[in-house]
């Protein structure tokens, strides 16, 4: 709109929040782009919830400033910010009906004919003929409708959401992400999302800040976290990791050559986020997806110049599309093989003795000097409540 | 939700019970209910039809009472009393007005700021009944006593200038006055008021103000469009349980008031216990109630509760 110096719609310079000891949000830098749907992603109490409530002016910052483009807006409570929120109970007023609640915000700010305009907003979110009912004659999905429309009618600079399909079930979850990128290509208004489901951030947003313990640990567009993480604990959040301890042992111009056991492994050096000295530590990771089996038989047909491991299966599952295997190597136990189904190999049963290959161009490296594991908890526990549906 | 109604008949649907078991079932709330019927009819149903049956009665004490479906006592109670009868709806309702601005702010407070002190703050509201109705009562006539220090500070404040000047109080005096009486049936009633009120606004979500902030409310305007009509509930029931006894009430007349501060209810008590007069006192009781009653479905009418979650 009128930004001069940047584009970025939403700026947050230092931001941070602490309660008495307890550092929610360390202080840190955001530059939301106009237009773009950005979410940020993070476990339960990793602070993103705050650092969005500090944009729409429900908390105050302990330190930092928010800038709504060229404008501050730090000091300013949060009637006077033009940013609407859709919170994650909804908070819809239920004395109100929907039309009522949906033209809140045009009666507060003075406009007196709302009618034409809350029915439009009504007819897009297809809650149209549902304006004389009470909120709590709406179903879930219905009311996370008017909630929406609710904050959208103002036409506010910046849309926050708050984790709004928490309380969905994953069909109508499903359903309303494809619901809300539709009405935010259609508005064309900044949406900041929070949530704690990656696969959620991932198919909605252009941008996802992935943050952990009151810091943004990665940012990025889906496609680049997902492929080149910076930390493990993206590297696990994002998906699932197979991370391999080693040792580095030269570098050949844009590869770096590594040790792990009596394996050589190779790595792009531009894919590789740890210091790249001879002789440093880092963690391999390849994610389960890219690599290929071979029965230990067939060794000798797999091309030269891909990375390769030994190892043996020790569990398998079949999941119909592709089937999941479990590897226990020299280097690393238990890593992670989905292969898809195209042509099932019958020998690799538990016990087979195999090798894993994959092209190195899908290696990426990371600093060993951090938690091998992080992030990777809650991975299990979404991955339980997807195999659920 | 829609996991539920898709999920396919896990079992088969219930079989109907037998036949013996659901019958003993379905007689069971009356069971339970018995007791309390019970305690209705001997305590409230049978002295009410006692009271109705005295109302019509004549007669005197030497000789008598007979049910002569004598109505005109009605009539003449209400003739002669109704001074008081408007003298008890002034001041109920003073003392109700009071109750609800000294009560909500504190329910609020109590309700959204006093976080960890809230269980205490509660306890505080409710203390003085651990102390005796007349005793407390007592205590406002040491309280507004002549030349007390309130009577000092009003008087110096001229406040009690404003106040002789609407009729509620005489000179430089607060005890005997229609004031002292207010002040003495606020006292007693505000934690019928605060408590309703509280158990209202504590069920509102805080998110809501948080919402009503988001889209441009200033904070009165969220108190005015959120906070207060969804409060009602509380208002309505608090009000009403200050109102009703208030206007019933007669011990603080007698201890605060003077002869003139009569409200009804010292009319029934003199009747009842000094005059011996039971007709006039049973159909002044009846026309209190009807009183009261139609004042209250009006009132709720009017309020539109009903449309309240």
């Amino acid at each position: 709109m009128t930004d001069d110096t940047t584009r970025g719609d939403v700026r947050l310079t230092g931001i941070g929040k602490t309660y008495g000891s307890f550092t929610a949000v360390h202080p840190l830098d955001l530059t939301i782009p106009e237009g773009s749907f950005f979410a940020l992603l993070g476990a339960s109490g990793c602070g993103k919830t705050t650092t969005l409530r500090m944009i729409a002016g429900l908390e105050e910052p302990t330190s930092g400033t928010v800038h709504l483009g060229a404008q501050d807006v730090t000091a300013l409570p949060p009637y006077k910010r033009p940013v609407n929120t859709v919170f994650q109970s909804y908070a819809l007023f239920p004395h109100l009906d929907i039309h009522e609640n949906v033209a809140f915000g045009l009666r507060r700010r003075g406009i007196k004919s709302v009618k034409k305009q809350v029915g439009e907003m009504l007819d897009l979110v297809q809650l149209g003929d549902k304006a004389k009912h009470k909120p709590h004659q709406l179903s879930g999905g219905q009311q996370q409708r008017v909630a929406v429309a609710r904050a959208l009618i103002n036409h506010p600079r910046v849309l926050l959401l708050d984790e709004p399909l928490g309380a969905l079930d994953l069909k109508l979850r499903r359903q309303m992400q494809l619901e809300l990128k539709r009405i935010q290509t259609e508005v064309g208004i900044t949406f900041v999302h929070v949530t704690h489901d990656q696969e959620e951030a991932m198919t909605m947003a252009d941008q996802v800040a992935v943050m952990n313990a009151g810091r943004v640990e990665q940012l990025g567009a889906p496609a680049d976290l997902y492929e080149n993480p910076g930390t493990t604990f993206v590297a696990n959040f994002l998906g699932t990791s197979n991370l391999i301890e080693a040792e580095i042992a030269g570098q050949d111009g844009d590869t770096l050559t590594l040790k792990a056991g009596d394996g050589k492994l190779v790595l792009p050096a531009a894919r590789c986020s740890a210091p790249t000295s001879t002789g440093g530590k880092v963690l391999v990771g390849i994610r389960p997806e890219k690599i290929s089996l071979a029965h230990a038989d067939d060794a000798g047909e797999i091309p030269t110049g891909r990375n390769r491991l030994t190892g043996r299966v020790t569990a398998t599952s079949f999941i119909g599309v592709s089937t999941q295997y479990v590897i226990d190597s020299p280097v690393c136990a238990g890593l992670e093989v989905y292969v898809q189904n195209v042509e099932r190999d019958g020998r690799l049963a538990p016990g087979a003795e195999v090798v894993l290959h994959w092209n190195p161009e899908h290696t990426f490296g990371l600093d060993a000097a951090q938690a091998i594991d992080a992030g990777v908890e809650t991975v299990e526990t979404d991955a339980k409540e997807e195999a659920t549906s | 939700m829609t996991t539920l109604t898709e999920a396919p008949p896990a079992a088969p649907a219930p079989q109907t019970p037998a036949k013996a078991p659901r019958r003993r079932g379905r007689l069971t709330p009356y069971w339970l209910l018995l007791p309390g019927i019970l305690w209705l009819l001997v305590f409230f149903a049978l002295p009410m039809l006692y009271q109705a049956s005295t109302s019509v009665q004549t007669g005197s004490l030497e000789a008598g009472y007979k049910v002569t479906w004598h109505f005109a006592t009605y009539w003449d109670a209400l003739a002669e009393y109704w001074p008081q009868f408007l003298t008890s709806i002034l001041y109920a309702g003073l003392a109700t007005l009071f109750c609800l601005l000294l009560g909500y702010p504190l329910a609020y407070l109590i309700a959204f700021r006093a976080g960890r002190w809230r269980n205490l703050v509660l306890i505080l509201v409710i203390a003085p009944f651990f102390t005796s109705f007349l005793i407390r009562t007592l205590a406002w006539k040491t309280i507004l006593a002549d030349g007390g220090p309130v009577v000092g500070v009003l008087n110096s404040l001229h406040v009690l200038d404003v106040t002789s000047w609407l009729g509620m109080t005489e000179g430089d005096r607060i005890l005997a006055t229609p004031l002292a009486v207010v002040c003495g049936l606020t006292y007693n009633f505000l934690p019928f008021m605060i408590l309703p009120l509280y158990t209202s606004l504590e069920r509102i979500d805080p998110r809501l103000h948080e919402a009503a902030g988001d889209l441009y409310a200033r904070p009165a305007t969220t108190f005015r469009r959120i906070t207060f009509p969804l409060s009602m509930p509380g208002v309505v029931s608090g009000t009403l349980l200050t109102f009703i006894p208030a206007s019933g009430d007669y011990v603080n007349a007698q201890l605060l008031g003077s002869t003139s501060e009569k409200m009804v209810g010292n009319v029934i008590q003199s009747q009842f216990l000094t005059v011996l007069d039971y007709p006039t006192a049973a159909a002044l009781s009846f026309i209190l109630m009807a009183a009261i009653l139609l004042m209250v479905t009006f009132y709720i009418r009017k309020s539109g509760t009903e449309d309240l979650v």
